[in-house]
């Protein structure tokens, strides 16, 4: 790693206080930062340290009925304090990563990273979640603009991130062997007003919506509601865990597990 | 440099650590607690598990000074206070847990956590809680077996001795 300073404020002023300098970076859980860092692919003057935030952490209802995580929240605690009141989301942070790898890495450095095979991005944009920084709230459609790619300006901070709960809900992930991560993870969002399907892992672009089966399983919430559709290969992941067209395979076999799961 | 503060198997200790120095290399180059292993050093293998604040974690994915005020617990504090083995070691020792014994302090660390928050699990439940801990020499079944046994139940019935 290149040398660096690291800052471990307390308050989300001073963390983004300490962001404006030009080549500080905020570190999250470090479960990505870290190795990437020890890969010499990054080179911070200063990692902002946010996990001794207080008022970033936790877990909590909106008077609305959504759950709020604080951006600083780790994995764990989500599946723990989130099994309540929305078992789909803390399903999919009990199967990130391994059991201690669950215990550092938090949300907002999920979302922020934006990794094509990360679960988390799957679980926003299938919830039509809101993203809130320090500075504004950003909608889940608007947020993700590809792979490793946010509607984040320099130096903001996700402080909290909202996800309206659905009736019913479910992630599957078809892991590649090695790594663990999504080789295709489907989440499957059941709203009064519609269903929602987000799939990571497969696309070129990163997490994307799967809009012909939502309007499917909105009429009819059934795996045998996908039958007919088909899955582009096109912008599809090509490599050697997998081809364009096993991912295009793989989004249908996996959305359809989902709905099965809870339908 | 900063300087840190910690407390490591119930002893106070301090140090002057770089930004980039990994709680791994405090651990072992500083305080000379060789027992947490870094075996692969990328967050794969979990040889390097130790717990930060009662949580296991990999040493080697996280920095010194992100554990400045923590309570940490590695492997050498894991005996008992007379010197012998603590359950989950003396269980690895029966059972044959451990070959060459690099991964036996992570397998060990990763164990303590779980067992603390699932007093009896299932043996399957084991397995995906040691997702992250890689041994290559047992095949994991004696781990398993171990663990298993560590936690109080009849290990009589899983296979391979």
């Amino acid at each position: 790693m290149y040398a660096f300073d690291i800052e471990r404020p307390s308050t989300i002023a001073d963390a983004v206080k300490a962001l404006k300098d030009e080549d500080a970076q905020a570190l999250g859980g470090g479960q990505t930062l870290i190795p990437t860092l020890k890969q010499r692919l990054a080179m911070p003057s200063a990692l902002i340290s946010l996990t001794g935030i207080g008022e970033m952490k936790g877990v909590c209802l909106a008077d609305d009925g959504a759950v709020c995580i604080g951006g600083a929240t780790t994995h764990a605690t989500v599946a723990k304090e989130a099994a309540a009141h929305y078992p789909g989301l803390a399903g999919l942070a009990a199967n990130i990563g391994d059991p201690a790898v669950r215990n550092r890495g938090t949300v907002g450095g999920s979302l922020a990273n934006n990794d094509p095979s990360a679960c988390y991005p799957a679980a926003a944009l299938g919830s039509g979640a809101t993203i809130i920084t320090n500075t504004r709230e950003i909608a889940a459609d608007d947020y993700f603009q590809g792979m490793f790619e946010t509607a984040l300006e320099e130096g903001e901070v996700i402080t909290e991130v909202r996800f309206p709960v659905p009736e019913k809900s479910h992630y599957q992930k078809f892991v590649q062997p090695a790594s663990r991560f999504a080789l295709v993870g489907v989440f499957v969002a059941k709203y009064a007003d519609g269903v929602r399907v987000a799939v990571t892992g497969a696309s070129e672009n990163g997490v994307f919506r799967w809009s012909e089966a939502e309007a499917a399983l909105s009429a009819d919430f059934s795996a045998a509601a996908l039958e007919g559709l088909t899955v582009s290969a096109g912008e599809m992941i090509a490599d050697l865990h997998g081809s364009p067209e096993y991912r295009a395979h793989l989004v249908k076999v996996m959305t359809g597990r989902a709905v099965t799961a809870v339908a | 440099m900063a300087s840190v503060t910690m407390t490591v198997n119930g002893k106070s200790v301090s140090g002057d650590v770089e930004g980039r120095t990994l709680m791994s290399d405090f651990l072992r180059n500083d305080l000379r607690l060789t027992g947490t292993h870094i075996g692969c050093d990328t967050s794969q293998c979990g040889a390097c598990v130790i717990h930060v604040n009662g949580e296991a974690v990999k040493a080697c994915t996280m920095f010194a000074v992100e554990a400045d005020g923590a309570d940490v617990a590695t492997i050498e504090g894991q005996a008992n206070a007379d010197g012998s083995l603590n359950v989950i070691q003396q269980a690895f020792q029966d059972h044959h847990g451990l070959q060459c014994g690099f991964c036996t302090p992570g397998m060990v660390m990763s164990a303590a956590a779980l067992l603390k928050e699932n007093p009896t699990p299932t043996e399957r439940e084991v397995r995906e809680y040691l997702e992250g801990n890689i041994c290559r020499c047992t095949g994991y079944h004696n781990i398993v077996k171990a663990i298993m046994a560590a936690s109080g139940q009849d290990v009589s019935a899983i296979a391979a001795e």
